[in-house]
């Protein structure tokens, strides 16, 4: 969780810098649902995710220094520069093919849940979308089919628009549905739904171990709407960090600008969990700050290995069109 | 005269448009209206705060509420509604090429749909493959919506007036680089009729037909070349549905040296289908070989200069024309 809040938050330097130009979103503040729900998979599960992947590629153990040096157009990043922030593929961790298109991961997880069925390969498929793919007609669609042919797909919707279900009413809330809790869709196409704290670690490992051992049971697809409080950087189109993460800030919010500093006070999954594992006796805060000393200094060599990589040689534009 | 920027203009005639007529609804994201991700974007907010019943903001439903723009249109209202990204429009491609295009002639020219579908296409700079795209070529192969590509601040003001007139489905197919443009437009600037192309550069040696920001992009190369003793004339559809091919011809004719410039991919884009009527009409009038500028036939990529070498970047432009002269 760290490694991805420090990853993202060095991003958002790198594009302060100009080392990248183009709209992307980073993943603060949903660290909590990615990391345990992407934890006790297996290696052949399929999963398909958003304009907001990166932190479902680091929870993966995917490669900073390639991620980065994908989203900074560069030759080793993991789509050679071809994919860049919205559609980081890693084959070798199943990430096939990520979309830009909200809701258009809905039916490819739906698809690659029928060929691990009929293969028989034991495998599922995890599809991992935002709430406001919620509100296109692929996702009932979809849930109709894998309803239907009993398909093994778990349906994680991370909404990080909690409070109301109306962006009218609330802060930054990314859907508008009519239909809510977000349970009710994929409840009237009969498929397991429930609504979990997604700042929370252990419900959210819990209710991901659940659902997956009903899908390797046969039982068909499941949903999950995994809740969390919009990160307040992320309330315009393009991230601002209102303060730089340091674990500290677990016991004493005061760095942070005092409009920002109720989100990172009680809605930061880092901070919840820094602080649950502390008051477990888990690690002392002395560890966790040692952890994060670690996690920054991989952090800083991965920039420091995507700012080395080379862009891609122009002709490469023309490579990797057809099989 | 006013001197005035393209993102103005725009927004003048969007303000000028719902106040002019009670039938206009704007179905649009009320943060960024018609203006994408530009800085400009949340100016669309004060026409939505003057006009609160007619500024309606959409769920992530394209199907759905061009589908429902095009029923309205049936029935009375005048909707124009912002796709926001071009690529996103294929969300909506079965009620914008299956309905709206096909509703006059399929009903014997009983039901007209006087829809606006409004899209930013092209290459704005690593937007990678899925956030890029130009659909104009293939929307030219449905027969049954205008298709308009304004080009300057006069042009958008003038055409998008147009558009909401139109009683035909109209596709308005903007670009982001093109809103800090600057340009002349008059005060209460009157409609620019569809099918009228604009000569936005006399020259005597070729002719460039060019469309949507490249029209800009051609100009820029004209004044280079004019450096070289290249005389360029650049012809600017402004709208290819309907298509002014008079103006173009009496162009080619002048001038017998063609060069079509246009964002769509090469194959079966807007540049293949002119230099194939120009083929078929004049190609007596031809002294040399035509050439289209054109993004490559590749998905486009991200990173910026792998996107660089797929587009009709000025080199690209500047070295066609130069094979004409030759
Ligand atoms: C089909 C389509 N329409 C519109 C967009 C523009 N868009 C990008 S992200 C986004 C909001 C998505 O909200 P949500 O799914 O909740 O994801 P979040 O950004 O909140 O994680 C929109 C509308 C898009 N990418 N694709
Ligand atoms: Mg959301």
């Amino acid at each position: 969780m760290l490694l991805i809040r420090h990853f993202e938050e060095a991003l958002v330097a790198l594009h302060e810098q100009g080392h990248f130009s183009g709209h992307y979103h980073v993943y603060i503040g949903q660290e909590a649902t990615g990391v345990p729900a992407l934890a006790d998979l297996a290696p052949d599960d399929a999963l398909f995710a958003t304009h907001r992947n990166h932190g479902h590629l680091l929870a993966r153990g995917a490669d900073p220094g390639r991620l980065f040096a994908e989203i900074l157009g560069r030759r080793d990043g993991y789509n050679k520069g071809k994919g860049g922030t919205f559609h980081i593929a890693a084959a070798g961790l199943g990430f096939y093919h990520t979309t830009g298109i909200v809701g258009g991961n809905i039916p490819l997880a739906t698809g690659a849940a029928y060929a691990a069925k009929t293969r028989g390969t034991g495998a599922l498929s995890v599809c991992l979308f935002g709430d406001g793919a919620m509100e296109e007609g692929a996702a009932p669609e979809a849930f109709n089919i894998a309803s239907l042919w009993k398909l093994p797909v778990l349906f994680l919707c991370e909404n990080n628009g909690k409070y109301g279900a109306n962006k009218a009413v609330g802060a930054a809330q990314s859907s508008t549905m009519a239909a809510y809790p977000l349970t009710e869709l994929p409840g009237l196409y009969k498929i397991p739904a429930v609504q979990i704290d997604g700042t929370d670690v252990g419900a959210v490992f819990n209710a991901v171990s659940e659902a997956t051992g009903r899908i390797r049971r046969g039982e068909g697809p499941q949903f999950i709407e995994a809740q969390s409080v919009r990160w307040p950087g992320s309330e315009g189109n393009w991230p601002v960090l209102p303060v730089a993460t340091n674990v500290n800030l677990a016991w004493d919010a005061s760095p942070v600008p005092e409009s920002k500093r109720d989100w990172y006070r009680s809605s930061d999954p880092v901070l919840i969990f820094i602080r649950e594992l502390v008051a477990a006796g888990v690690a002392t805060r002395e560890q966790i700050a040692e952890v994060e000393k670690s996690v920054k200094a991989e952090i800083s060599q991965a920039v420091q290995f995507a700012l080395a990589s080379p862009f891609p040689e122009p002709a490469e534009a023309l490579r990797d069109v057809f099989a | 005269m006013r001197q005035m920027a393209y993102f103005e203009a725009k927004l003048e005639a969007l303000r000028e448009i719902i106040s002019a007529d009670e039938s206009v609804h704007f179905i649009s994201d009320i943060g960024t209206g018609f203006l994408g991700l530009s800085e400009h974007r949340v100016r669309f907010g004060e026409i939505a705060r003057d006009f609160p019943d007619r500024v309606i903001a959409p769920p992530i439903s394209e199907l759905a509420f061009c589908g429902l723009a095009i029923g309205a249109a049936m029935s009375g209202l005048r909707p124009v509604v912002d796709l926001i990204t071009a690529s996103f429009a294929f969300e909506a491609w079965p009620q914008i090429i299956n309905e709206a295009a096909n509703a006059r002639y399929m009903s014997g020219g009983q039901t007209q749909a006087p829809v606006v579908f409004h899209l930013l296409h092209g290459l704005r700079g690593a937007g990678a493959a899925q956030h890029s795209q130009s659909p104009q070529a293939m929307l030219w192969n449905c027969p049954g919506l205008e298709i308009v590509l304004p080009a300057s601040p006069r042009d958008v003001k003038g055409l998008l007036k147009t558009a909401v007139a139109s009683n035909n489905p109209t596709v308005f197919i903007d670009h982001v680089l093109l809103f800090e443009c600057m340009g002349d437009v008059s005060e209460n600037d009157a409609a620019i009729p569809f099918g009228q192309a604009e000569i936005k550069r006399k020259g005597a040696d070729v002719t460039v037909v060019a469309t949507s920001y490249m029209v800009q992009r051609s100009l820029a190369v004209a004044e280079q070349l004019a450096k070289e003793g290249i005389d360029v004339e650049v012809v600017d559809p402004r709208t290819i549905v309907p298509l002014d091919f008079a103006t173009i011809m009496a162009s080619v004719e002048k001038t017998g040296r063609v060069v079509v410039v246009d964002e769509c991919h090469m194959s079966c884009g807007v540049a293949a289908e002119i230099v194939a009527r120009i083929a078929e009409s004049g190609f007596d009038k031809l002294k040399a070989p035509m050439r289209r500028v054109a993004t490559l036939d590749v998905p486009v990529p991200y990173s910026p200069p792998l996107e660089d070498f797929i587009s009709p970047t000025e080199a690209r432009i500047a070295q066609a024309i130069r094979a004409t002269m030759n």
